[in-house]
C-alpha cells in the first residue's frame, strides 16, 4: 500500500507541475498586460508616461523579464505560499482567495454527499425494480437532470423558492446573520442552507453515477452466486447488501474522481447565480481584468483541489480494492 | 459524464443466425438502431431542431433584431380558437395586447384585448429577409394579420427591447446546434489524431498522449473555458469569437474518444488480418487507413455524438456569463443572459424558454449517443 501512495503521489505532482504551465500560458494569453492597461488609463485621464516609468513600472511586476523566468518565478512563490498581488483590489492574493476557497470546498463536499446519498438507494432501487414504472420515472429524472445546465437549475430553483415560498435562497446565510461574527447559531444557518447549492451542483453527477451503480450492479445480480444465495432462501435484502452491493459500489468510487472536475466547475456558476461569496464571481472579475496573480492563483487553487481530491478517491478505492495496489 | 445513461435494449432475435449472415455490417446497426426506440424519437426531434433552425428566416416571424416597440417584456401569447363568446374559427388566432402602467409599481402590464384577433396566416408575406445572405424572401412559416395588414405573434412573449423570443431561440438555436457540430468535428478529428498516434506508435509517444489525457481530465473545465474566452480579444467580429469559442471548448473534450480510439488500435494490431495484411507488404498508411480505421470508425464517430451536450452546455454556461458568443449573434446562452436575478425571473419568466430548448436538445443527443453508439459497435453483433 505505501508503495503504491508514493508511486500516486509522484504521478500527481506531476501532473501539477503539467498543470501549473497550462495555467500560466493561459492566464499570459490576452494581449496586452496589467502595465499597458494602466497605461491605457493614465493616457484616458490626460496623462503621458515618460518611458522610464514604464520600465520602472514593468520592472515591478517583473514583466521586463523573459516567459520562462517569469514562470519560474511564479511558481517559486506559489509553492512557498506567496500567490502575488491582486491590482484591482491592492491586496495581496493571499488575503483573498483561502476564504472563498474554503466555501467552494464546503460546497463540492455537500455535492459530493448529496450525489451519494440520492444516488445510492435510487440506484439500487431502480436495478432491482428493473423495468418497474418507479425504475422509468428514475431514468426520466436522470436524464432530465443531465441536460439541464447548472445555471438554470440554480435560477429555477431560486425562483420557484421566492415565488411559492417567499424566501431568497442567495447567499450562503439568512439575512440576519451575514454580517455576524463567527458563532454556533450561525454555523447551524450555514448548514440549513448549504444542501440547496450541493443539490444543485450535485444534480448531473447525481444522474451519472446512478445509472453507473445500475449497471453494475444489474450485471451483478445476474450472476449464479446471486442465483445460489436466492435458491438457497438468503433473505432479499441480504442477498443485494452483502455482495453484489459491495462490488458494483467499487467502480462508483473511482468516477467519484472524475465527477470532481464536473463538480467544482458547476460550483463555479452555480455560485455565481446563487451569490455565494465562493470563488465563481471574483474569477470572472479577475479574468476580464487581466488580473493575472489573482486569476492565476484561483485556477491553480481550483486545479489542486480536483487532483487532490482525484488522489484521495484513488487511495479509497485502492484500500477498498487491494488488485489495483499490485498493478 | 454521459455513460451508460441508458443500458443496451434487451435483445429480440428474431432472425435466425444465417438470416442474419447475409446481412452487411450497416443493415445489422440500422436493425439495432431500430429496436432502440427513445434513441430514434431522439434522432427524429434532432432533425427537426437542425431543420427549423437551418431555415431559421423562414420559420421566424421576425429577425432577431425586430423590436415591437408596443410589446416591451410582454407575456406569451394563447394561440386559440374559440373567441370569448365562443365563436369557433378553423384559422387559429391571437389576441393583440393592452399595454396597462400599475399605478403602484409603475410596471407594464399586458392585457389580452378580444376586440384585437390576429388571425395566424401560413406562408404569408411578412418581413423581409436574405435566407444565408444569399436568397432574399419574405415568405414566413407563420404570421399573425388581420385584413387590415397589422397585427403580431409573441407565443413565446418578448424580452426588454420588445423582441420576439420565439423567433429569437430558432436564431439562437442555429449557433447553439451548430457549434455542437462543429465542436464534434474537431473532437473527432484531435480524438482520432491522438489516439491513433498512441495507440499505433506505442512506446513513449503513448506514455505522452497518456499523461496529457490524464492531465486535461483533472482540470476542472469551466474555470479554463472562462479563461481561454475571456482571452478573446475585444475587437474580434462575432463571427471569429463563434469559430473561437467553438475551438475552446474541443480543447478540452476529445480525450474520451482519444483514449475509445487508442484501445482499438492496441486491440487491432495483432489481429490476424493486420498482420496478413502486413506480412503481403502494405505500407503503414494502408494498413492504418484501409484495413484497421474502417474496422471501428463508425462506432467512434457514433461516440463522439456523445460528446455534443457538453460543447452545447459549455457554450450556454459560457454565454450565460456574458464571455461566450456575443451579440448581435445570438446563441440560446446568450438569450438566457439577462436572467442573471429572481427579479427578473419573476418579472418575466418566459426569458427562460431558451433553456428548455437547450434541455431538449442534450437530452436528445445523450439518448442518441446511447442508442448509435450500442447499434454501431462491431463486437455487438445481432444484438447481442
Amino acid at each position: 500500500m505505501l508503495h503504491y501512495v508514493i508511486k500516486r503521489m509522484g504521478t500527481m505532482v506531476l501532473t501539477l507541475a503539467f498543470i501549473s504551465v497550462i495555467v500560466f500560458v493561459v492566464i499570459q494569453l490576452p494581449p496586452g498586460d496589467i502595465v499597458t492597461s494602466t497605461l491605457e488609463r493614465m493616457e484616458a485621464s490626460g496623462m503621458q508616461a515618460s518611458d522610464e516609468y514604464v520600465q520602472n513600472l514593468r520592472a515591478r511586476y517583473n514583466l521586463d523579464k523573459p516567459l520562462y523566468l517569469q514562470y519560474l518565478n511564479w511558481i517559486f512563490n506559489f509553492v512557498q505560499g506567496d500567490l502575488g498581488y491582486s491590482y484591482i483590489y491592492s491586496k495581496p492574493v493571499n488575503e483573498l482567495v483561502w476564504e472563498r476557497l474554503g466555501y467552494t470546498l464546503l460546497i463540492t463536499i455537500s455535492a459530493v454527499i448529496f450525489t451519494w446519498v440520492v444516488a445510492v438507494p435510487f440506484g439500487i432501487y431502480s436495478a432491482v425494480r428493473q423495468y418497474s414504472i418507479g425504475d422509468y420515472f428514475v431514468t426520466v429524472v436522470a436524464l432530465v437532470g443531465l441536460a439541464t445546465p447548472n445555471f438554470l437549475l440554480a435560477l429555477l430553483v431560486m425562483f420557484f423558492a421566492w415565488e411559492w415560498f417567499g424566501i431568497s435562497i442567495g447567499g450562503l446565510y439568512s439575512m440576519e446573520f451575514r454580517d455576524q461574527p463567527f458563532s454556533i447559531p450561525k454555523l447551524f444557518d450555514l448548514l440549513s442552507r448549504l444542501w440547496i447549492p450541493g443539490s444543485v451542483v450535485g444534480m448531473g453527477g447525481t444522474a451519472v453515477t446512478m445509472r453507473i451503480l445500475r449497471a453494475n450492479l444489474l450485471d451483478e445480480l445476474n450472476k449464479p452466486y446471486v442465483v445460489t444465495a436466492r435458491a438457497k432462501g438468503v433473505k432479499p435484502i441480504k442477498l443485494i447488501f452483502k455482495y453484489p452491493l459491495r462490488i458494483a459500489i467499487n467502480p462508483f468510487i473511482s468516477t467519484l474522481g472524475l465527477l470532481l472536475p464536473t463538480l467544482i466547475s458547476g460550483e463555479a456558476i452555480v455560485s455565481m447565480v446563487l451569490n455565494l461569496p465562493t470563488t465563481g464571481r471574483m474569477l470572472l472579475q479577475a479574468l476580464l481584468a487581466q488580473d493575472m496573480y489573482l486569476a492565476g492563483s484561483f485556477l491553480m487553487l481550483l486545479a489542486i483541489l480536483t487532483v487532490v481530491g482525484m488522489l484521495i478517491s484513488d487511495l479509497i478505492l485502492a484500500w477498498s480494492d487491494p488488485r489495483i495496489r499490485y498493478e | 459524464m454521459s455513460e451508460a445513461v441508458l443500458e443496451r435494449p434487451q435483445p429480440i432475435t428474431t432472425e435466425t443466425q444465417e438470416e442474419l449472415n447475409f446481412l452487411t455490417p450497416r443493415q445489422l446497426a440500422w436493425r439495432r438502431f431500430k429496436r432502440h426506440k427513445l434513441a430514434l424519437i431522439s434522432g427524429i426531434v434532432l432533425i427537426v431542431m437542425y431543420l427549423v433552425t437551418g431555415f431559421a428566416e423562414f420559420f421566424a416571424p421576425y429577425a432577431t433584431t425586430s423590436r415591437n416597440v408596443g410589446a416591451i417584456n410582454a407575456p406569451p401569447m394563447n394561440v386559440r380558437f374559440f373567441e370569448h363568446d365562443g365563436t369557433f374559427h378553423l384559422r387559429p388566432f391571437v389576441y393583440g395586447y393592452d399595454l396597462h402602467i400599475n399605478e403602484e409599481t409603475w410596471a407594464r402590464e399586458y392585457t389580452e384585448n378580444p376586440e384585437k384577433i390576429y388571425p395566424i396566416r401560413f406562408f404569408a408575406r411578412g418581413e423581409t429577409y436574405e435566407l444565408w445572405n444569399l436568397i432574399e424572401g419574405d415568405i414566413h412559416f407563420f404570421i399573425a394579420e388581420n385584413d387590415e395588414g397589422e397585427g403580431y405573434i409573441h407565443f413565446l412573449g418578448t424580452d426588454q427591447l420588445g423582441r420576439d423570443v420565439y423567433s429569437r431561440v430558432i436564431y439562437g438555436g442555429r449557433i447553439s446546434l451548430s457549434i455542437g457540430m462543429l465542436g464534434i468535428g474537431l473532437t473527432l478529428f484531435l480524438g482520432v489524431l491522438f489516439g491513433g498516434f498512441a495507440g499505433y506508435l506505442g512506446g513513449w509517444v503513448d506514455r505522452i498522449v497518456q499523461r496529457m489525457i490524464e492531465v486535461l481530465q483533472s482540470l476542472p473545465t469551466l474555470p479554463l473555458w472562462m479563461a481561454l474566452t475571456a482571452a478573446l480579444p475585444a475587437h474580434w467580429s462575432s463571427l471569429r469569437i463563434y469559430f473561437g469559442v467553438t475551438i475552446i471548448l474541443s480543447l478540452f473534450g476529445w480525450t474520451a474518444l482519444a483514449r475509445q480510439v487508442r484501445g482499438r488500435f492496441l486491440a487491432l494490431r495483432n489481429e490476424d488480418f493486420v498482420i496478413a495484411a502486413r506480412l503481403i507488404g502494405s505500407g503503414q498508411n494502408r494498413i492504418i487507413f484501409k484495413h484497421m480505421m474502417p474496422s471501428f470508425l463508425s462506432h467512434t464517430i457514433t461516440t463522439a455524438t456523445l460528446a455534443v451536450p457538453g460543447v452545447i452546455l459549455g457554450e450556454t454556461a459560457l454565454s450565460f456569463l456574458g464571455i461566450g458568443i456575443r451579440p448581435p449573434i445570438v446563441s440560446w446562452g446568450v438569450l438566457m443572459e439577462q436572467a442573471q436575478n429572481y427579479q427578473v425571473i419573476s418579472m418575466t419568466p418566459w426569458i427562460l424558454y431558451p433553456g428548455l430548448f437547450v434541455v431538449i436538445a442534450v437530452m436528445a443527443f445523450n439518448i442518441l449517443g446511447d442508442g448509435l453508439r450500442d447499434a454501431a459497435d462491431p463486437y455487438n453483433i445481432g444484438g447481442q
